[in-house]
């Protein structure tokens, strides 16, 4: 990257704001925000699987204590979530002497603790409505052909389901892509923490921000890019003929 | 008669606007309230500080007579554009985005620049060595961000925040070693309870970062202004007005001095 750009030098000989060292830094900016979406991402979409069964589930306790903290999550604003993670739970008393300290120190995991459990709230929501949506006829036939209720999931409904809310969770994976821009607040240096810097160190509102709105448009678009193949090769057998 | 009412109001506009044109010894100061110590009102409603001061100090000097106008930060600099007022002396930091809009006049206070750790931090000082792999709290975009970016940006953990108050949160979290603010907001927002105190000098030098200091604004035109006022400074700095002052609102290593008759 350094060497790359390097060589970029010369082209932004009379720019004053996009030097080799601050397009460093949105890079830098670039990879903290790939990898704070996506691990949380990736966290969440494994959460929300079991959440979604248990959230249709027959148990009574275990239909209702899901639906709670889908309800908590969906129901408070990502910022308020963000700011309890960080600055809430070290306040919590002794933790600040505990061996999970160094975690919550380092304003990563407090982020990603709160976008993870955010995600998977709303994934949860999707599944359990596509597990809801599914045709009565499918899940009798698996029960006609003497299957538990187990190998039916594993077979018939989540194959079917999960596949089904691919479109809704591709919207969840960009709405989580912009919401990540107010990670900043908490020191993280994502790309609109550095669009920030680079804009109050500059006072170049324009340059900054559309030259940072266009790196979010690239990941926008890659990550409908690959959604779109998914839906393609997925959903085929919905498409009409 | 509707007439002529329109006629003779007319005519008052025209003689109250050439006055205005005449009277053009009056200055009017626009002023944002309060920012405790550069401009507050004491309990009685008397305005004071140390833009106050001075600016009254200033007007005499230059034989102006000076009213001051209260207006809003946000609203400030187009108060000065819409002549609500010719002049704003409110601690305002001269930087090169003001000076596209607003002519500045010489620097009348540079405020110190600090760092602030905890009373029981074991760092010895504040070199490059000393910080190596520390977290160092600045407020975004400051004079001071800028500092330290350039100065330690290589070996330390810079984090910034959007408000002084956040940075005194971290700082009582333990996320953050040290802290560099402007003297007077890290005293308010840091130095109360005896839990932290100031490490190394105050700082107002190298003055490609700390030298713009605080301005006296006018509208780019009226230079002939903006000159009276920089004579009129000159003046007192030389003849020990602008020390008297200086020293009622802050100690020698320009701290804020106590001030009684603030509320």
């Amino acid at each position: 990257m350094q060497e790359l750009l390097q060589s970029l030098a010369p082209w932004l000989s009379d720019n004053a704001i996009f030097t080799p060292a601050t397009l460093a830094q949105y890079w830098g900016g670039f990879v903290n925000t790939v990898q704070l979406v996506f691990i949380s991402l990736i966290i969440g979409l494994f959460l929300a699987v079991p959440l979604a069964i248990g959230r249709a589930s027959p148990i009574w306790i275990l239909r209702k204590s899901i639906w709670l903290y889908t309800w908590i999550f969906r129901g408070t604003p990502l910022l308020i979530q963000l700011y309890i993670a960080y600055y809430g739970l070290a306040f919590i008393p002794g933790v600040q002497d505990s061996p999970i300290w160094p975690l919550i120190k380092d304003p990563l995991y407090p982020a990603l603790l709160a976008f993870l459990l955010n995600t998977a709230a709303y994934t949860t929501e999707i599944f359990y409505g596509a597990i809801k949506a599914m045709p009565r006829g499918e899940l009798e036939a698996a029960r006609a052909y003497g299957m538990s209720p187990m190998l039916a999931y594993r077979r018939i409904i989540l194959p079917s389901a999960l596949r089904r809310a691919l479109p809704a969770y591709g919207n969840e994976v960009i709405f989580m892509l912009h919401a990540s821009a107010i990670a900043s607040v908490v020191t993280i240096a994502d790309l609109t923490g550095v669009a920030y810097n680079i804009y109050s160190r500059y006072y170049a509102p324009f340059s900054a921000f559309i030259f940072v709105a266009l790196c979010y448009m690239v990941l926008s678009f890659s990550i409908q890019g690959i959604f779109r193949l998914l839906e393609k090769r997925m959903l085929a057998h919905l498409q009409p003929r | 008669m509707k007439r002529l009412l329109t006629v003779s109001l007319l005519g008052a506009a025209i003689a109250a606007g050439s006055a205005q044109a005449r009277d053009n010894d009056t200055v009017r100061i626009g002023v944002d309230i309060p920012y405790v110590p550069m401009e507050y009102r004491t309990p009685s409603g008397e305005l004071a500080g140390f833009d106050i001061e001075l600016g009254n100090a200033l007007c005499e000097q230059a034989r102006l007579e000076c009213n001051w106008v209260e207006q809003g930060w946000d609203g400030i600099i187009p108060g000065l554009m819409s002549r609500k007022f010719d002049a704003i002396m409110s601690s305002m930091t001269i930087n090169d985005d003001r000076r596209q809009q607003v002519l500045f006049s010489d620097p009348y206070l540079v405020p110190p620049s600090a760092w602030f750790a905890p009373t029981s931090t074991k760092m010895a000082g504040v070199e490059s060595s000393d910080l190596k792999d520390r977290s160092i709290g600045v407020q975004r975009g400051t004079v001071q961000d800028n500092y330290v970016t350039d100065k330690f940006g290589d070996v330390a953990n810079i984090q910034r925040y959007a408000s002084a108050d956040d940075v005194a949160v971290d700082m009582e979290t333990g996320r953050l070693d040290i802290a560099f603010l402007d003297y007077p907001t890290g005293q308010a927002a840091l130095l109360k309870g005896g839990k932290y105190k100031t490490m190394g000098e105050m700082m107002t030098e190298p003055k490609e970062y700390f030298g713009d200091g605080f301005g006296i604004a006018f509208r780019q035109r009226d230079e002939a202004l903006a000159e009276k006022f920089n004579k009129a400074l000159a003046t007192l700095k030389s003849n020990g007005t602008y020390d008297e002052i200086h020293d009622k609102y802050f100690n020698e290593d320009g701290t804020n001095a106590p001030q009684p008759d603030q509320d």
